[in-house]
């Protein structure tokens, strides 16, 4: 019933990095726009585009901002942010504690147990961008329960040597193929 | 250095002033106005422009809008810079030229660039035409100018977007005191006096690319013999709907083989 495109999951944060959110949606979009507004502010002093360990450093720092005061409610979302920069591609995930790390694969939200299995099968080092995006698409489906969940559409978003080291949506073709 | 005296003829901020300047000359009132003009607190904001660039043409022809420029910057009357790209691409549909001062250009520059990049981000399908960017660098220019601060340029927006009739070209300018038109052709600083009359006179509808350069070119040529601020090095650049393409930087070839120029002391007594 939802229009298709309408339910937004990956967010552009700068040229080169992009945000995935899973949980609160509307917890997501603070978390976004605060990233959006770090990685801007860093262009504009420092002149080039943010490293993404720092901007994962700073989303983190404020994730976990708002587990320290009780007037304040910890974010209802955890989010996976993906990037490249001069030491190449780089992916972090930010939990609602404010626990950040660098990983080579990661997942988030119900189904995130049985498809962090499936990535450790993968032999990541190997996998090329666009092996992978197919990779990723059918741990997805794979997870999505037929029985309990909801129908969904599939947002699939790259930063690679391919894309120009921009974060964009996944062409639509190969989007297609990977389905 | 001193502040230029007052004189009855210039505009104040206030009668105030007026009457106080008048009345009494004294060094302070003269800073007071000099303040009160700038900002109020004392501060003085951009009085003279110092790296200038020089005109900018523009036109639309067939496939979309194509702009020209020099690629020099004076400071005062030296010919300061000589390899500067003052034709710059905004997002996917449109180009910007800019006259005047350089580092107010790179400011504005760097205004659009935070524009179009949280544009981009939105990834809804939809991006910021050549229309829109002129009405945002529209009220830029003028909202700076009422701030008695403003940025000394003459912007030459042009570019293609696809809309309800089709592909539709569109060119406009701005200037630092915030006038903005649009118009089939545009030509600013000295290209205003020169080109202008040109433009009027030769340009048609669905021009090609090939007439559109030799009519550009023959504009530039005007302003390189005539404008002592031009260099004899210039970048074409066009936007259609395919994209935009910034040429690399060429020379006119230019004839001084006139019979006048041979032998130039020849009438005069007494010159050399």
């Amino acid at each position: 019933m939802i229009l298709a495109g309408s339910n937004r999951r990956l967010h552009s944060v700068h040229r080169n990095s992009g945000l995935a959110v899973a949980g609160l949606a509307a917890d997501g979009r603070q978390i976004v726009s605060r990233a959006k507004s770090e990685a801007a502010n860093y262009e504009k002093v420092y002149g080039e585009p943010m490293p993404v360990k720092e901007l994962a450093d700073r989303v983190a720092s404020y994730v976990h901002l708002c587990t320290l005061y009780w007037w304040l409610r910890p974010f209802g979302c955890g989010v996976i942010l993906g990037g490249y920069d001069r030491d190449g591609p780089q992916l972090y995930m930010i939990e609602p504690s404010g626990l950040s790390y660098k990983y080579f694969g990661a997942a988030l939200g119900k189904g995130r147990q049985a498809a962090k299995t499936e990535i450790e099968k993968l032999k990541l080092s190997e996998l090329t961008c666009r092996e992978g995006i197919v990779e990723v698409a059918k741990i997805i489906y794979g997870v999505h329960d037929e029985a309990k969940d909801k129908s969904f559409e599939l947002e699939l978003s790259w930063v690679c040597e391919e894309s120009n080291r921009q974060h964009e949506k996944v062409p639509s073709d190969l989007l297609e193929q990977a389905k | 250095a001193t502040p230029p005296s007052p004189a009855p003829a210039e505009p104040r901020s206030s009668s105030d002033e007026r009457n106080q300047s008048r009345i009494n000359p004294s060094r302070e009132s003269m800073d007071a106005s000099a303040a009160a003009a700038g900002g109020g607190d004392g501060t003085q904001r951009t009085l003279n422009p110092y790296v200038t660039g020089n005109s900018v043409i523009a036109m639309k022809y067939k496939d979309g809008v194509i702009m020209a420029c020099d690629t020099g910057a004076s400071y005062g009357s030296t010919l300061r810079y000589k390899s500067v790209e003052r034709i710059k691409e905004v997002g996917k549909h449109s180009l910007i030229g800019g006259s005047g001062e350089f580092s107010d250009f790179q400011e504005i520059l760097r205004y659009l660039d935070e524009l179009t990049l949280n544009d981009h981000m939105w990834d809804d399908g939809n991006s910021l035409g050549p229309k829109e960017i002129h009405a945002y660098l529209t009220r830029v220019m003028y909202n700076r100018r009422n701030k008695f601060d403003p940025l000394w340029n003459s912007l030459v927006l042009g570019g293609v977007k696809k809309g309800p009739k089709g592909d539709e070209k569109y060119l406009g300018m701005v200037n630092m005191i915030g006038t903005h038109f649009e118009e089939n052709h545009i030509a600013t600083g000295f290209g205003n006096h020169m080109a202008i009359p040109i433009l009027r006179g030769e340009w048609r509808e669905d021009m090609t690319f090939e007439e559109a350069v030799k009519l550009i070119e023959k504009c530039l040529l005007v302003l390189l013999y005539r404008d002592r601020s031009s260099i004899n090095k210039f970048q074409i650049a066009k936007i259609t709907t395919e994209g935009s393409t910034i040429y690399p930087p060429y020379a006119l070839k230019t004839n001084w083989g006139f019979a006048a120029f041979e032998n130039p002391s020849k009438g005069a007594v007494g010159t050399w």
